[in-house]
């Protein structure tokens, strides 16, 4: 049980008053920053105002950027950071006001340089409480509870769909009449058929062209904890970019870069570059032919140990791997059930492999029962023969909705109806567990209860490529009639490096403890953004220890004014809409990584604070958490606070805390069950 | 209660219901309908109560199940079915054949360079990998990679949509289209998986594929994909093409017009052979097809400069509507372009699936690709150096061999070598039977210094089946001398006769 000593601190400041201070019962719970020392909750305490000072704030931060390097520590990207005074997450600390003790040297400016760029890439841990063990706390495993927004939100969106696509096609009636060469490529041209249908093109020219600026943004440099976006600018509204020649660093909350390997400097770079030195760049073959070196062999037992199985393959691309590995297991006269949100590669593969196709709804064991029991019971169509093989597909982390599969359940089911299981790990290796071996990890469950382990190498390892992991036998069968292994090009020894020292040091084998900390940051860092999120009114999507958080927006003209507020604030983030999400439910997918620090999250945090306001964002009703914490002399034990609460405050109150008290409450209530 | 009281009750609620219906705005023409309608046409009123009541009927009926077929069972059953079902094994035993392509995969120690060293120990001559020009163990080249590690790390870490465009990935598209002379190219992170990509991005259910029957195995999973109509015509023929675009045409005459492609490779994957180009853009023009055109084996090696099929036969680039490619072969980066006009590279930005759902190509091999293309641009005799080699080894291997003749191109680095049919004829060679001989002239080689491959081949389930004879590949590489190239092949000539003749 974390220690909750602010919270008996008496609330001092009557200026304000929050939504949640007006919970009945609560008394000794005060959340409000006492006045003491907190130069942070002072910056916006005082401020109904605090744009208008923040160009001064900037530009004395730009003097001292630019008179260089007194801070070494603190890349520029944070420099440029336009509200939030850079102390904030000293917050903790008692002893920020008072002077040090020891006299401070400032280093070559070198040398700053280098820790400013190393710094850029991974973030030095703030604090040693900042860390996180992800691991399923036991029990029956929960349904993220999806909220749903008032019915205003939801019919605005409707129509604001509804006015978008009226005025796509009043600018089309009169575009084909008046502008004709626009639209040429979508008729047929002497003899020959357009090649995009003018309706399957709708949606991309009128719907998707109006938000184009927030995609395919070029980057330069390290994805790690900052990027580097290459600025671009447009004349024709998104039909056509061109640089401008500058450059933006911001922090980076895009990239699949769970454990911060992504760097171009340190253990993993190091015996990248000696690699390349020793091997050249590729194995210039495929893997069945000549292109299998030692370092291959060496990888796939790395890889197999450190899923915990007997042997696996690894491929040069992720979407390949999935898009050829379901040829070689299943054919006609086989069931694949997949569940409906799975990746693009996995439909791809399956609509290769011949077999038939059923869904089930997302993460749902009783409609997935059902399904089985009906193909079951029922078998082939029209024959009505049994099914030869049924093989369940589900992902381990879903990169849209962050959740994660019901293993447990999926594992039961597995003994009562005998399918086989394959489970597609390309977001949750590395990024789940407390070891990092992925959703087997978190659940404690044996490896072998899964027959396939398929992962891909570019998200947590900061390489590329996949794998598929399984025992002796059936790799062995699987080597010499996978088409990946046949036509692939083999994987690069750069990349491959990469990966195994990726994999040494999240097993600690190169730096003690390194991976530890990597492992342990990211699941705060992802568990201490949900819980802020959710604090301030968010609708978040998916499982507590996802790294992938997504924050609902709902109507589609709050996608690119997301995306664009964040940039100003120097953080850039994903936004996704229809077509990979359902019509409604447009989002921005916040990505954490070990290589944030927890300074980097509480600026995101006070972004989306004020974004949330301007864009009204914040329209949870708390159902899925978020609610004031009790006090620790009335609270229950953790396992049994959720059934207290309901018992106890039935009306659950929509949370609406202010930006300062949810990063002042957040290290501690992170590691508890975030509600 | 008497009823009386009852009666006036009742009266009492009906007049008010009556009331409150009257309330209701619109009630007197309703009202007024019926009753016209009721005096006009009795008929028609009994109809509309029948349609009223059949609605009631209809909304009220229990749901059903729409799919045929289905047996009602009850739980019982099902579970009883459940407990008697067992499924096969998720992947069966191995085959004699499946054994050998395991344990006879050759395991490279250290680099891929002409010579190599094997994980028995051996150092042998390497004429196995795709290292034509021997960019592999090239100083500059690695440098450059080193210093884009240097600058970029290695993933990266997300797909193209979302910031995972990096400016190396635009300088080397740029590359690739001005090497070629195309308006516009995208790259992808595997040549493998691009062409399987670029085809349904196109063409759609309903379009007409016209396809060589000798297709690599990557275009026949993209056609396979993309469940248009395809037709096949024999293997470079030209004839027979022009045969299947004059039916094709006719019989789509009376249809609406729908996307029409010619796919084939500039080199074919499968035979080495090569395609007659200029006869294939005048079909197009003729029959108005577009040309998809895979170029993964011709790409970097025919041409003055390398520059593929369009340099060697003197085609402009920008006739041929796509041209896909590899950067992972002779150019030793990887991943895979296609080549063509703005239009087509931008639709496939947005609804390629292995460009917007994959994570992108690293950016040290993408600079790898950049800097092989600027050597290959910039100096000429790389190119017909490797020509004369293969030169050499051709006339090692063809001419002079009573067992096996090659079905490559004579500019191809790369040599199919089959078996004669009167050899296959007078030894009973079952296609199987001819892999293990192949093999054994495979390990015969090894063990006189020289590595080489088989052709490895699928046999995938898409109709119509593809038999590709069974075939021994040499890669010639410039990176060992003219006598090392005829000292190697006298040594596999010599293989293929001791291991052919000692079969009875």
């Amino acid at each position: 049980m974390p220690r909750r000593s602010g919270s008996t601190s008496p609330a001092n400041d009557s200026s304000n008053t929050s939504s949640y201070s007006s919970a009945p019962g609560q008394g000794g719970i005060a959340i409000k920053a006492p006045s003491k020392s907190n130069r942070f909750s002072l910056l916006f305490s005082t401020s109904p105002k605090p744009k208008a000072e923040s160009p001064t704030a900037r530009a004395a931060l730009q003097t001292a950027s630019g008179t260089n390097t007194a801070a070494p520590t603190i890349s520029s990207a944070s420099l440029s950071l336009p509200t939030i005074s850079l102390s904030t997450a000293t917050a903790d600390n008692p002893n920020m006001n008072e002077p040090p003790t020891t006299l401070f040297q400032p280093p070559s400016p070198e040398e700053a340089r280098r820790l400013a760029k190393q710094h850029a890439q991974f973030g030095p841990i703030g604090h040693p409480s900042h860390r996180f063990s992800s691991r399923h706390p036991g029990g029956p495993f929960p349904e993220p509870i999806m909220d749903e927004p008032p019915y205003y939100y939801l019919i605005t969106t409707y129509i604001s769909y509804l006015i978008l696509i009226a005025f796509g096609h009043v600018r089309d009636f009169f575009g084909k009449r008046l502008r004709e060469e626009n639209y040429r490529h979508l008729k047929s041209r002497n003899g020959y058929a357009a090649l995009n249908s003018d309706f399957d093109n709708f949606y991309v020219r009128r719907l998707k062209l109006r938000i184009n600026d927030c995609f395919e943004r070029p980057v330069t440099g390290v994805p790690g904890r900052n990027i580097t976006l290459i600025d671009r600018a447009t004349d024709d509204h998104n039909k056509s970019f061109y640089l401008t020649g500058t450059t933006t660093d911001t922090l980076n909350l895009s990239s699949y870069n769970y454990l911060g390997f992504a760097q171009s400097e340190g253990p993993c770079a190091d015996i990248t570059e000696e690699t390349i030195r020793k091997y050249g760049i590729t194995p210039v073959s495929t893997r069945a032919e000549v292109g299998t070196q030692d370092l291959h062999v060496e990888l796939e037992d790395m890889v197999a140990n450190f899923v915990g199985k007997e042997d696996s393959m690894v491929f040069s691309m992720g979407f390949g791997t999935n898009a050829n590995i379901f040829s070689a297991l299943v054919s006609k006269g086989c069931l694949i059930i997949s569940d409906e949100l799975n990746h693009a590669s996995i439909r791809f593969g399956s609509r290769l492999s011949g077999a038939s196709i059923t869904m089930f709804k997302h993460n749902d064991m009783r409609d997935l029962e059902a399904k089985l029991r009906e193909a079951i019971s029922q078998g082939q169509p029209r024959t009505h023969r049994p099914w030869k093989k049924i093989l369940i597909v589900v992902e381990g982390l879903y990169s849209m909705e962050g959740s994660m599969c019901n293993l447990p359940g999926l594992i039961a089911l597995k003994r009562r109806y005998k399918f086989h299981l394959f489970v597609d790990e390309a977001h949750s290796i590395g990024a789940i567990g407390p070891r990092g071996r992925g959703v087997c990890d978190y659940f404690g469950i044996d490896t072998k209860e899964v027959d396939i382990l398929m992962g891909t190498l570019t998200k947590s390892f900061g390489a590329n490529g996949g794998y598929i992991a399984a025992d002796k036998v059936m790799i062995n069968k699987l080597r010499a009639i996978d088409s990946g292994m046949f036509y692939g090009e083999s994987t690069s020894p750069a990349v491959i490096a990469q990966i195994t020292s990726a994999i040494r040091l999240i097993k600690g084998e190169l730096i003690a403890g390194q991976g530890e900390e990597r492992l342990q940051r990211l699941a705060f860092n992802s568990r201490y953004l949900r819980l802020g999120l959710k604090r301030l009114g968010f609708i978040v999507y998916g499982h507590d220890d996802s790294p992938i958080v997504p924050v609902l927006l709902f109507n589609p003209a709050k996608m690119p004014a997301f995306s664009h507020e964040m940039l100003k604030r120097k953080v850039s983030v994903v936004i996704v809409g229809y077509p990979a999400t359902p019509l409604v439910s447009s989002r921005a997918r916040f990505c954490v990584s070990a290589a944030h620090t927890k300074e980097d999250l509480d600026r995101v945090l006070a972004a989306c604070d004020e974004i949330g306001n301007t864009l009204q964002l914040k329209f949870s009703t708390g159902v899925a958490g978020g609610a004031v914490p009790v006090s620790d002399d009335m609270a229950p034990p953790p396992e049994k606070e959720i059934q207290w609460r309901q018992k106890r405050n039935p009306t659950v109150i929509p949370p609406r805390w202010r930006v300062e008290d949810v990063i002042r409450r957040g290290v501690q209530d992170v590691k508890s069950p975030l509600f | 209660m008497d009823v009386q009281e009852t009666q006036r009750l009742l009266s009492e609620y009906l007049h008010e219901l009556a009331n409150l219906f009257h309330r209701v705005p619109g009630s007197a023409i309703l009202l007024r309908y019926v009753k016209s309608s009721y005096q006009d046409d009795p008929i028609r009123s009994a109809v509309e109560l029948f349609l009223f009541l059949f609605a009631v009927r209809y909304l009220l009926a229990p749901k059903y199940s729409t799919k045929p077929g289905v047996v009602q069972l009850s739980d019982d059953e099902i579970d009883d079915l459940v407990d008697e079902w067992t499924p096969e094994p998720l992947v069966g035993k191995t085959t004699p054949l499946e054994d050998m392509e395991v344990e006879k995969r050759t395991v490279i120690v250290g680099p891929v360079g002409p010579k190599s060293k094997l994980s028995n120990g051996r150092t042998v001559m390497n004429l196995g990998s795709y290292n034509f020009y021997n960019f592999n163990t090239n100083e500059s080249i690695k440098e450059k990679a080193i210093q884009t590690l240097r600058n970029y790390g290695v993933g990266p870490c997300g797909p193209r949509g979302f910031y995972g465009t990096q400016d190396v990935h635009m300088k080397t598209e740029a590359d690739v289209a001005s090497f070629l002379g195309t308006a516009s190219c995208i790259i992808y992170s595997q040549a493998f998986s691009t062409i399987s990509s670029v085809i349904p991005a196109f063409s759609k259910r309903g379009d007409i594929i016209v396809a060589d029957k000798g297709v690599n195995f990557a275009i026949r999973k993209g056609i396979q994909i993309s469940r248009s109509i395809v037709r096949w015509y024999e293997h470079n023929d030209m004839e027979d093409l022009a045969r299947v675009l004059a039916k094709v045409t006719k019989e789509q005459a009376r249809k609406p017009l729908t996307r029409r492609f010619i796919i084939t490779e500039g080199m074919f994957e499968s035979y080495g052979d090569m395609v007659d180009l200029p006869k294939i853009i005048e079909l197009k023009l003729k029959y108005k097809f577009r040309l998809i055109l895979d170029e993964s084996w011709s790409f970097g090696v025919l041409g003055r400069t390398g520059r593929g099929i369009t340099e060697h036969q003197n085609v402009d680039a920008a006739e041929v509507d796509m041209i896909v490619g590899s950067l992972a072969g002779p150019l030793v980066a990887g991943g895979g372009f296609c080549a063509g006009s703005e239009e087509i590279v931008h639709h496939q930005r947005i609804s390629a699936a292995a460009y917007t759902f994959s994570a992108a190509l690293p950016a040290l091999l993408s600079t790898t690709a950049s800097a092989t293309i600027n050597i290959l641009q910039n100096s000429p005799e790389t190119v017909s150096q490797l020509r004369d080699l293969t030169k050499a080894m051709w006339t090692q291997l063809d001419p002079r061999s009573d067992w096996v003749y090659c079905t490559s191109a004579p500019e191809n680095p790369v040599m199919m070598l089959v078996l004669k049919p009167e050899v296959i004829a007078a030894k009973r060679l079952s296609p199987q039977d001819q892999q293990f001989v192949l093999q054994d002239v495979v390990d015969e080689c090894l063990a006189n210094g020289v590595l080489i491959t088989r052709l490895k081949t699928l046999d995938d389930s898409f109709e119509p089946r593809q038999k590709v004879p069974a075939a021994l590949k040499v890669c010639v590489t410039s990176g060992l001398t003219k006598k090392e190239i005829e000292k190697s092949g006298t040594i596999i000539r010599h293989a293929i006769t001791k291991i052919l003749s000692r079969r009875k």
